[in-house]
């Protein structure tokens, strides 16, 4: 018993010590954006008079309105084309099992691991050739490509497990495979359309290589992209350059909060597949 | 999309019937093969437009001196010759390596150790805010974090506050901008990233792992230790698997962190082959070079990942 308590005693020194050391970072940003523009901020320093307009002045440098509504029609872009063509893939290979499926899975999984710096370059020829680059399609079309390997790998798992008794019910009672797949399979793929979807998006926002390649103009970015362009701008000025910082990262944080549990539950399921 | 079964005739018993394999309930089979195939075109046509296509482009980019422009000069292997002797790209992937250690070893190392620590606390409300809270740095933009903590190690920063606190301030400095202590610098970014979610992966581990086995070690009078080395960490195989995998990927293809947090400096410092292939592609205009660097990259990855793929996918004992 006095040994438990001990463990209990040193397990929670520890998990303190660990929040502690992931939300100082944050805190320091804060201490550092609240300060008077112009001054040097210390480290870890609460401001006497803590300057809340900064954020709007960061807010309007950083041309926030505009930043938020590229990241949100990248994001539409990607993530329902991605998950209906990767839950329809999943579909083909897990349990109607296509003929040649073994070999096109295997094609699949060779993008897995692929560093996306291994394709950035030919993908900048050939967004310039099919005259994308600087649209939002420059990183739209070729994200759902690269994407296409885990959320394949991700849906096909889902549907292996599905009994085929399932589906050969259906069909004998005269359902098209249109049917089977929209009204029998997609239901009940729902959980692992949702965590895939989670995904999709997190990995969409966040997006900073492809973003920067091959897009110049910052507001038709992704908000990790759009960061990369303001940092640039305002590196030396650090009161404005946290508070923008904070202002760019407060949506995923929202969204984050607000589905907190399946987020970690996707994260999770996410990294033990990939 | 047409239907492959549509006009088979329904009704209640026919349900519970087996199909009797017909000619013409083959011919319905393949059919729905062929219908099947539909569904697996659209994700395969993208894949194949924007990373195969690419994925050939870049082995083909390889063999040329190109500078994006002009005439394309076939070369051989020429760049991978480069990229294998001279000095500079030798030590880029150097430091790729070195990044294996912070962005790897240390997250899995630290959250192991965490991880059997709090093993029976994570429960309850105090667990999900635990969690939750672990996440966050897999949750924000990478390219926030690199500004976080360039901050918190900048000359006036909070690691510096605390050393000259500590009445150590000899040794506070702009941590990235020194030669000695910028690639770890950049190593202890990577490791704050990922040290939660290696904790959050292990700690999911750990909670599977049968309280039997602890039980029987505790009788046999394993100490703590014994008990790690002999129950937990074989039955974390799988799970540190996982850990390594999606670690050592990070460290690997690392860009965003080094981006913006010293890109790439002091010298060549903490250059990583992402940074590289980046500068080689985009600002030299050296397509060649840097497209046979993003082919080492990549069999450099697969070079570390198959080989713990296939140590931790083995029979679990």
């Amino acid at each position: 018993m006095n040994l438990s308590r001990r463990e209990q005693v040193t397990g929670r020194v520890f998990l303190i010590a660990l929040i502690v050391v992931t939300l100082l970072p944050f805190v320091s940003m804060l201490s550092a954006a609240l300060q008077p523009r112009g001054t040097v901020p210390n480290g870890l320093e609460w401001p006497s008079d803590p300057q809340w307009g900064n954020f709007a002045d960061a807010f309007t440098a950083a041309n926030m309105g505009a930043l938020l509504r590229s990241s949100l029609l990248i994001v539409a872009g990607v993530v329902p084309v991605s998950v209906l063509i990767a839950t329809m893939a999943g579909f083909g290979l897990g349990q109607l099992r296509v003929p040649g499926g073994r070999f096109v899975f295997g094609l699949f999984l060779l993008g897995l691991t692929l560093p996306f710096e291994a394709v950035v370059t030919p993908l900048y020829y050939q967004m310039q050739d099919l005259g994308l680059l600087n649209t939002r399609w420059a990183i739209i079309l070729p994200l759902i490509g690269l994407y296409m390997p885990f959320a394949v790998f991700w849906m096909r798992a889902h549907f292996t497990n599905v009994p085929v008794e399932l589906s050969e019910a259906a069909r004998v009672d005269g359902s098209s495979t249109w049917q089977l797949f929209w009204r029998v399979q997609v239901p009940l793929a729902r959980p692992a359309i949702a965590s895939l979807t989670i995904l999709m998006f997190l990995w969409t926002w966040n997006q900073f290589l492809l973003a920067i390649v091959l897009v110049d103009d910052a507001t038709k970015r992704t908000m990790a992209g759009a960061l990369g362009a303001f940092q640039g701008q305002w590196g030396t000025d650090l009161v404005l350059l946290c508070a923008g910082s904070l202002l760019i990262l407060t949506p995923t944080l929202i969204v984050f909060l607000i589905f907190q549990r399946q987020f970690i539950k996707a994260l999770i399921q996410g990294s033990v597949k990939g | 999309m047409t239907s492959a079964l549509g006009s088979a005739p329904t009704g209640r018993d026919s349900r519970r019937a087996r199909p009797i394999p017909t000619r013409a309930h083959r011919f319905r089979w393949a059919r729905a093969a062929g219908t099947g195939w539909l569904y697996v075109l659209p994700a395969l046509v993208m894949y194949a437009v924007f990373v195969l296509r690419p994925l050939a482009l870049t082995l083909q980019y390889s063999l040329y001196n190109w500078n994006g422009i002009g005439v394309a000069r076939w070369v051989g292997l020429e760049n991978y010759l480069t990229v294998f002797t001279d000095s500079d790209l030798l030590k880029i992937i150097g430091n790729a390596i070195v990044l294996i250690v912070f962005f790897s070893f240390i997250p899995v190392a630290l959250g192991l150790l965490v991880a059997s620590m709090v093993r029976r606390i994570t429960t309850g409300a105090f667990g999900t805010v635990v969690r939750t809270i672990l996440f966050l740095p897999q949750v924000i933009p990478l390219v926030a974090a690199g500004i976080a903590w360039s901050w918190l190690l900048s000359s006036n920063g909070l690691i510096n506050q605390v050393l000259r606190a500590l009445g150590l301030g000899v040794v506070a400095r702009a941590w990235l901008g020194d030669f000695d202590t910028a690639l770890p610098a950049v190593g202890v970014i990577g490791a704050w990233v990922l040290l939660g979610l290696c904790t959050i992966l292990l700690v999911t581990g750990m909670s599977k792992i049968d309280p039997a086995l602890y039980e029987a070690a505790r009788l046999d009078g394993a100490g703590p230790v014994r008990e790690f080395l002999a129950v937990t960490l074989p039955s974390l195989r799988q799970e540190i698997g996982v850990c390594l995998t999606v670690t050592i990927i990070a460290a690997l293809a690392s860009f965003d962190i080094v981006y913006i947090s010293t890109s790439g400096g002091p010298g060549l410092q903490t250059t990583v082959p992402g940074l590289e292939i980046y500068r080689l592609a985009f600002s030299q205009r050296q397509v060649g070079l840097a497209s046979a660097l993003a082919v080492v990259l990549m069999l450099l990855v697969l070079a570390c990942v198959l080989p713990i793929q296939r140590l931790s996918r083995g029979e679990k004992p």
